[in-house]
């Protein structure tokens, strides 16, 4: 066993709430955060509904004290991010080699669209002020700059699984002494890009998604971020409170099949979660909840459903997708759902699956339909897949005793 | 870590060719010398890649080949900018057609991290496969990706690059931020030509890393580091002083400097600054008249110095003797600063 990294705080945005605590009470209370386009300005709105943070950008940049004109994916970024930070019983950064690692997929792509109508009918037009953050790593150096770290930022990108990789990426370098501490996560904005993106690909619901469901049509896309702060043990023993948990296991993983559509086997998503528990030392009975990627596509849910029977086989754990609540935010998905993890484990609790119906006839297991509290959860497997057969898993586990 | 293969494309043809006679251009704009793809992919491939995949896949196609390596422990890309050409393609159809009658060909591929996983798709290759897109750091976080994860014991080697493409729109944009010269001269003239502004680049460059060398390696990398936002030149000096500390050596054993002036008289003084502080009186090699101004250009630069410390030949310095260590200088619009150390091995 390596030197473990331990998780001490978390800060998330999402279609259901703007923090933590509006979080938790909507996967308690089964609020799903779809609804009817309302911020975002697209042909597509009475088509298809998204699940959207509910703030323009004038108040999300009030909330990050950010100027209202930059991308939202920054806004939402630092939202999550100093939330994440203030949670973590820090007294200051002050001293530690601390890092910013935040994924995500369409950086400026909301402002660049603005741009791209004006500059398309004369190369001459259209504000470079709206183009000026189009990379994604702008996004994480706005936020980067108003949180003051400094020794070490990066952002990552393999489509849904991004931020995923970048909680692993930033425990690696905790690991191997290069940092102290690191905030790590993702964000994403819904834009007319992805969304027509998506649509294209004839892989998005009209209705609310129904995740692992045998009568699933599709995903909704959602947006927001989502973020963990990672230390060593060393920073461990000067904190104020105890840490939540460590992260105990990763793995990322090749399906190598296709560009966009995983493998009827799911090949990818088991060497993942494999690698992750192997990583941990845990067997699979040892995995009590599994957050499961559970986009409520045909072709995701029965590869990762079928790597899960291969894997588990037998005895499977409690499952769910809270894609059914927050959509599928793409860079932010693999963030949001480690603070969701990190929070069933700090708290004893079971999302349920939204929505849900009826059983996959291929699968001899069903999501979890009711949310519990004080159930006991010692380790949460989180998955998350992405285009161009990039599957990451997170293994999460609580200290012990 | 050991350099087992180093492949490029950019353009300049070869590293025979910079050292014989550098490829001139009349342009602010340097596009890669691409090879002959059919060579390499059949027609079907081709037709579906955009350049940047192309160009990528076919240097990491050529680098593996190198090595003899079949399957690499694992995939890491760095680049800025992405698959321009193709998000450029479903961003204008999707204005110009008011979000109606796309396809998704151009949506699928504008994924960032589609060089990345069309790699591994044609090796058929289930290893980590990671993807890093942060501006001028791109490619030094996909080369600390790959160095961390050799240590972490986790694989045998890794096949590691950076990849970013000009299109005649990024041109166009960056040209109106005013990074590049606007009258006509030759790319060997860069450092002449004391003005605003420098020269766009762009290519690819892919490396196998190894913990573990067999003899015909390319060199050793010691070390690498990056800065963010140095407030002062001053603080650069200072960087590069603790980085030698750690490495335990002085400025005097850095055989060559490898530095990547742009041509940009203020972006330019950041360099003159760092090497009046320590390196004096050592022998340098400029790069960016080769391959131009991009975010991910240390990959040429890292390509460069593998080259030079394999065959022991300086493109500016044909008389001094093959150097024991390389360091390699670069930064990216004053923002982002990195270093490579390189030893023979």
């Amino acid at each position: 066993m390596t030197k473990p990294v331990f998780i001490t705080g978390a800060g998330v945005i999402s279609a259901i709430g703007n923090n933590v605590q509006e979080n938790l009470a909507a996967l308690e209370n089964g609020k799903a955060g779809m609804a009817k386009m309302e911020y975002l300005s697209s042909a597509h709105k009475e088509k298809l509904p998204v699940a959207e943070v509910k703030m323009n950008n004038e108040a999300l940049a009030a909330l990050a004290g950010m100027p209202a004109h930059i991308s939202r994916t920054a806004l939402l970024s630092a939202i999550a991010a100093k939330a994440a930070i203030q949670n973590a019983g820090l007294e200051s950064l002050k001293g530690l080699r601390s890092g910013f690692i935040s994924a995500n997929t369409v950086g400026g792509m909301d402002k660049t669209e603005d741009f791209f109508t004006d500059f398309l009918s004369d190369p001459q037009k259209g504000r470079l002020r709206n183009l000026v953050h189009h990379e994604c790593g702008a996004a994480t150096e706005l936020v980067a700059d108003v949180l003051g770290i400094k020794n070490y930022v990066s952002t990552i990108s393999t489509a849904c699984s991004s931020s995923a990789n970048a909680v692993f990426y930033a425990a690696r370098l905790i690991k191997q002494n290069i940092l102290d501490i690191a905030i790590a996560g993702g964000t994403d904005s819904l834009t007319k890009f992805t969304l027509n993106g998506f649509n294209t690909l004839m892989i998005l619901d009209q209705q609310y998604c129904q995740p692992f469901d045998e009568n699933r049509r599709g995903l909704n896309l959602g947006e927001g971020a989502g973020y963990v702060v990672l230390v060593s043990e060393k920073v461990v023993q000067t904190l104020k409170q105890n840490p939540v948990c460590t992260l105990s296991g990763y793995c990322n993983a090749n399906d190598a099949y296709h560009q966009t559509a995983s493998s009827p086997d799911g090949t990818g998503s088991y060497l993942a979660m494999k690698g992750a528990l192997e990583q941990s030392g845990l067997n699979p009975a040892d995995i009590d909840y599994i957050n499961l990627h559970g986009t409520g596509t045909q072709n995701n849910d029965i590869a990762e459903g079928t790597a899960i029977k291969l894997l588990f086989e037998g005895k499977y754990p409690k499952m769910s997708s809270t894609k059914s609540f927050t959509g599928h935010t793409l860079g932010a998905s693999g963030g949001i759902e480690a603070v969701f993890s990190v929070l069933a484990l700090q708290y004893g609790l079971i999302y349920p699956n939204l929505r849900f119906e009826t059983q996959m006839a291929a699968l001899p297991f069903a999501p979890e339909t009711i949310f519990r509290k004080g159930e006991k959860v010692n380790h949460v497997l989180s998955n998350s897949f992405g285009f161009g057969g990039n599957c990451s898993s997170l293994i999460f586990s609580k200290l012990q005793a | 870590m050991y350099i087992k293969a180093a492949a490029a494309i950019s353009p300049q043809v070869s590293f025979e060719q910079i050292l014989q006679s550098p490829a001139s251009y009349n342009s602010n704009r340097l596009n890669c010398a691409e090879p002959d793809y059919t060579k390499l992919f059949d027609a079907r491939i081709i037709r579906r890649m955009s350049r940047i995949i192309k160009m990528g896949v076919a240097t990491a196609k050529d680098c593996l080949h190198q090595a003899d390596v079949q399957s690499p422990g694992a995939i890491i890309t760095g680049t800025a900018y992405g698959c321009l050409a193709d998000t450029e393609l479903f961003l204008s159809k999707m204005v110009e057609n008011k979000e109606e009658l796309l396809t998704p060909t151009a949506f699928i591929q504008s994924t960032h991290n589609t060089v990345g996983a069309q790699i591994a798709l044609m090796l058929k290759c289930h290893n980590y496969n990671n993807t890093f897109v942060h501006r001028g750091f791109s490619f030094e976080s996909a080369m600390l990706d790959a160095i961390t994860l050799l240590h972490e014991n986790a694989v045998e080697d890794v096949l590691v690059g950076g990849v970013d493409e000009i299109t005649d729109t990024s041109h166009t944009l960056l040209s109106r931020f005013g990074l590049y010269k606007q009258h006509a001269f030759s790319n060997l003239d860069l450092y002449n030509n004391h003005s605003k502004g420098t020269i766009a680049g762009e290519g690819a460059g892919f490396f196998l890393l190894s913990k573990k060398t067999t003899g015909n390696s390319y060199a050793k990398l010691d070390d690498m580091a990056t800065l963010y936002k140095p407030s002062s030149p001053g603080e650069v000096a200072g960087f590069v002083n603790d980085f030698l500390h750690r490495n335990n050596i002085r400025a005097g054993d850095i055989g060559l400097l490898v530095s990547g002036e742009n041509g940009d008289a203020a972006n330019d003084k950041w360099y003159a600054d760092m090497k009046k502080t320590l390196f004096n009186d050592t022998a340098t090699q400029a790069f960016k008249h080769f391959c131009g101004e991009y975010p991910t250009a240390p990959a040429f630069a890292l390509w460069l110095a593998a080259n030079i410390m394999k065959t022991g030949k300086i493109p500016a310095h044909k008389k001094i003797k093959a150097p024991g260590k390389i360091l390699i200088y670069n930064h990216y619009l004053t923002i982002h600063h990195s270093l490579y150390l390189l030893s023979a091995c």
